[in-house]
């Protein structure tokens, strides 16, 4: 039969994990098929059909799916679902919102957070926030599965799919969206950047953390921060790296007052290089640092701005 | 109104897992074990809603091995009720999970649950949005703040670009995220109170539910390992190392 990836976007652009989720549902079943849910997304949609190895486009463009919301979303795949043998999203927060409903009433699990198809029945997925690999066979009628963006590689662009509009499924009327509050940055987003600063609890305030954006900005790199930081409220939810949080793998991960608990080592180990900055020791962190400096971060963050200054960044 | 809540026994979150060598699952023989953390969260709030006066009764479940009563025993002395205890010695995956809730959804006629958003063992994230699809209900998952007001439940909830505020009518279910609030430590007098109240024991087969797993666990491995690298003596030393590394 075929994949339909649901893609991930905010009306105006795709993101990259929807390129990513085509490479996994490539592996499982083609043609891939890829659904525009927003409204007023053309733009997304044409993207969309930009991406290698992608046969169609379809194209929900409707205020009902303005917010992506969980309950008018299940009943849009649930229209489409007859038509595929695999539903596949992004392991973001809307397809973590979205996937399992969808799966349960196609009754059928859902495969969460898969890092390897290794045939089109088998999968890995982390457990235990990562600190063990479960392969699992899924012998099902349909499959529904979120995807670990930072485990597959985009395909690509040069894609030519035909976009096809598709009318909207309904509303049940239970939910009602009624505002967001944004994080609004210039820099790159945490998932998808080359580099990541992050900062813990060594920090010890907002006006702190301030340090670490200074160092972020001079590498064009991304802010997060551990579980801790964001519970002390010196930076927004939406920068919390870890199990619970967002998993990144960038080519540099700098680590800086983050003690390097397993929830938080969970969101960050694959990142191609880890750094850390330290004044304990004996910090966890150093276990799974390629560079480790043991040094108060109040010293070293203003001369590691200095120095890249010094070195023309 | 009345307020369920599922709990599950999983490994405490400080222990370091390890993967047995015959590669069948991780080895919980002799390993601490507690409720999973975002339930507690769900306990918690539950237990707020009581003491402001918007729940009247607060129902904790747990399904699992007969261990899973202690699970309940500490939602219970945090606040909760009673218990219902599904007893069952299988993996049971969150769609039979969620299929148990419905049934017991429907007998209990709570107008809302509140579940953790995911459990820390299988990190599935699954069982909240499940129940609330078997349910027909509205949802707010990974919810950061959550007012009632009338009939329906204001949920502010953390997403990937910061917060998310949606207004479900009631009944509906919640997931907790990790800011939802802080659980308080249950004191001992209520610990001790909590050995007198009530835990229903039944069976998955009770709510006429087949648990068999849908997915089979091929195998259970070890990550690839990070090594320590080297460390180093300066900052300058750090940047010259990261630009040989070509990372910067």
């Amino acid at each position: 039969m075929a994949s339909l990836v649901l893609a991930e976007h905010n009306n105006a652009a795709l993101s990259d994990a929807t390129a990513k989720t085509v490479t996994a549902a490539s592996a499982v079943s083609t043609p891939v098929h890829v659904l525009v849910a927003g409204q007023n997304c053309g733009a997304v949609a044409d993207a969309a059909a930009k991406i290698k190895g992608v046969e169609k486009v379809l194209l929900a463009d409707d205020p009902l799916y303005a917010h992506m919301m969980a309950e008018t979303m299940e009943t849009l795949l649930l229209s489409l679902a007859p038509k595929y043998d695999a539903i596949l999203a992004p392991a973001t927060t809307d397809g973590k919102n979205i996937l399992p409903r969808v799966a349960a009433k196609l009754d059928v699990p859902q495969i969460s957070e898969i890092i390897k198809v290794v045939g089109p029945d088998i999968f890995e997925r982390p457990i235990y926030a990562g600190n063990a690999i479960q392969t699992v066979e899924a012998k099902l009628p349909k499959k529904v599965i979120t995807v670990r963006i930072t485990a597959f590689k985009a395909p690509g662009e040069g894609g030519n799919a035909q976009i096809e509009k598709i009318s909207a499924a309904g509303d049940p009327g239970t939910t009602k969206f009624d505002g967001e509050v944004l994080s609004r940055s210039e820099r790159p987003e945490l998932t998808a950047a080359k580099i990541v600063v992050s900062g813990g609890r060594g920090l010890g305030s907002a006006e702190n953390f301030k340090l670490i954006e200074k160092v972020a900005d001079r590498l064009h790199a991304a802010v997060g921060a551990s579980r801790a930081a964001v519970d002390a409220g010196y930076v927004p939810n939406d920068y919390q790296v870890g199990q619970t949080g967002k998993v990144v793998a960038p080519d540099l991960y700098l680590a800086v007052g983050i003690s390097g608990a397993i929830q938080h080592l969970a969101g960050m180990k694959d990142s191609k290089v880890i750094a850390a900055i330290n004044k304990d020791e004996e910090a966890p962190i150093f276990q799974v640092a390629d560079f480790g400096l043991v040094a108060d971060l109040f010293q070293a963050l203003p001369e590691l701005d200095q120095e890249l200054a010094k070195r023309g960044r | 109104m009345k307020v369920l809540v599922p709990v599950k026994r999983v490994i405490d979150f400080n222990v370091k897992v390890r993967v047995k060598s015959d590669q069948t699952g991780v080895d919980l023989a002799n390993v601490k074990m507690s409720m999973n953390p975002f339930d507690e969260i769900a306990v918690e709030e539950a237990v707020r809603l009581k003491e402001k006066g918007k729940a009247t009764e607060i129902v904790a479940v747990s399904i699992g091995p007969q261990q899973a009563s202690e699970t309940l025993r500490t939602a219970l002395a945090m606040g909760a009720d009673r218990g219902i205890l599904v007893k069952t010695d299988a993996e049971v995956e969150p769609l039979a999970v969620a299929k148990l809730l419905k049934a017991i959804v429907d007998e209990e006629k709570p107008e809302l649950v509140i579940t953790g958003k995911q459990a820390i063992d299988d990190d599935c994230n699954q069982t909240g949005q499940m129940l609330a699809a078997l349910l027909g209900w509205g949802q707010g998952a990974f919810a950061h703040r959550l007012e009632l007001e009338g009939g329906t439940a204001k949920i502010e909830r953390e997403v990937d670009g910061g917060l998310q505020t949606v207004e479900v009518k009631l009944p509906a279910v919640m997931t907790t995220d990790l800011r939802l609030n802080e659980p308080r430590y249950a004191s001992l007098p209520n610990i001790m109170k909590a050995k007198k109240k009530p835990i229903a024991e039944k069976t998955p087969a009770d709510y006429g539910v087949d648990v068999t797993p849908r997915l089979k666990v091929l195998k259970v491995t070890e990550p690839a390992k990070r090594s320590a690298g080297i460390k180093v003596k300066s900052v300058s030393e750090l940047l010259d190392k990261l630009t040989e590394a070509g990372v910067i």
